[in-house]
């Protein structure tokens, strides 16, 4: 196991060991815990909004340090090694997006179940949330690799990239949620869903890539 | 082999840098570019690493059957040397990702850092992170070295060191690409002046 990618996984899974992976988790269990308090102690409304509620936080959570993703790499200079591997660019930034979701979509996939006790879902409708953030959480990390990228030479960039592709994130939100809930229209939801994931996951790493490329200097 | 760059033209923020630059380094031999600050220096060694494009011009490889970067190590001004990682880890990052079979130990060893293996990155000096950055030309053999200042930081032992390490390449077959303001003692070295 010593082939770039590897060694390049091995390595971003160590530093995220070293420093704050499992603050994505505190922030989503902090806006779960936020919205009842503004929508008031209302228990089959929060049961009927809560997959709502756990999509929001978790596509909020995926947000953070998403601007770190490449930018910490291109500062310290590791991008021109990676760059000079003998690998494809798009493969080395496809393992550098498996990395973040292991590290940080992950985590919230896992909490995602225990968070929806704290909104009465139904043990049925906890699955369901999960199965749905399996695939949009690769998603979100996909499309956020691409705004990592279109940023990297900016200062504000942490600020930039949660506007560039929430408008992109649109799609993944609305058929997750559905995704969440139960009978044909959640099946069919579902499935779209997994379409989303699939493309977003090829074109993610091509399109960051060719950002790379074309932002380098 | 041979490193052959023809008549590049790069511009940066809309300005010419190099303009109309070309060269040609041969198995074992050494190229010092040397220029005052802006020449160009730094973007002529990312322009023949692969990772600016010219605008015109080409950089190729002859006699040779693998990806230019395949065979190429910049070492920049900046380190790439992570902080959170030990010195030994840094080291098989960079030795794995570049494909190199390398003996860390002896690398370290071979720059002075072995007693600092276990220690973090970020607790290196200037000079060191420098040092660590050389060893990884040392576990991970290529052909080419595109160096970058790369006396800048290390003490007089250590340019001691890196003329000896681009010795011992350019006895092996290897060739060197240097960017400096500093004589570098590099024995036999062709100079490629930038600017006026």
């Amino acid at each position: 196991m010593n082939s770039p990618h590897a060694a390049l996984l091995m390595r971003d899974l160590a530093l995220a060991r070293g420093g704050g992976a499992g603050l994505g988790v505190v922030f989503f269990l902090a806006v779960v815990t936020l919205i009842p308090f503004a929508v008031g102690p209302d228990l089959a409304l929060l049961r009927r909004i809560g997959p709502a509620i756990l999509w929001l936080g978790a596509l909020l959570a995926t947000l953070l340090g998403l601007d770190r993703l490449l930018q910490a790499d291109h500062e310290d200079g590791s991008l021109d090694l990676i760059a000079l591997a003998p690998a494809g660019l798009e493969t080395m930034v496809a393992t550098k997006i498996l990395a973040h979701w292991v590290t940080t979509g992950l985590p919230l996939v896992i909490a995602a179940p225990a968070f929806g006790v704290m909104l009465d879902l139904p043990p049925s409708a906890l699955g369901r949330v999960a199965l749905a953030l399996v695939l949009g959480t690769p998603a979100m990390a996909s499309l956020g690799a691409v705004g990592a990228a279109l940023t990297i030479g900016l200062r504000r960039g942490g600020l930039l990239v949660p506007v560039l592709i929430l408008p992109l994130a649109v799609p993944v939100l609305i058929f997750g949620v559905s995704a969440s809930g139960d009978g044909a229209e959640a099946n069919g939801a579902l499935s779209v869903l997994a379409g989303l994931a699939l493309g977003y996951a090829v074109l993610g790493p091509f399109s960051a890539a060719a950002a790379l490329r074309a932002l380098r200097d | 082999m041979r490193l052959v760059a023809e008549d590049l033209i790069v511009a940066r923020g809309g300005r010419p840098v190099l303009d109309g630059v070309s060269l040609s380094v041969a198995a074992g031999g050494a190229l010092t570019v040397t220029g005052p600050n802006g020449a160009g220096k730094s973007t002529l060694l990312r322009v023949l690493a692969g990772l600016i494009n010219p605008l015109a011009g080409r950089v190729r490889l002859e006699d040779d059957a693998f990806e230019p970067r395949e065979r190429m190590h910049l070492l920049g001004h900046l380190d790439a040397v992570k902080n959170g990682l030990s010195v030994e880890q840094n080291l098989r990052f960079a030795r794995d990702l570049l494909g190199g079979a390398g003996d860390l130990g002896t690398a370290l060893d071979r720059v002075g850092l072995s007693a600092l293996a276990d220690l973090p990155g970020g607790v290196l000096s200037a000079g060191q992170r420098r040092r660590l950055a050389l060893a990884r030309l040392l576990t991970a053999p290529r052909p080419i070295w595109l160096l970058d200042e790369p006396t800048a930081a290390l003490d007089a032992a250590g340019q001691a060191l890196l003329v000896d390490l681009v010795a011992e390449h350019r006895a092996k077959g290897g060739l060197v690409v240097a960017a400096t303001h500093l004589p570098l003692g590099f024995e036999d070295a062709a100079t490629l002046m930038l600017g006026r």
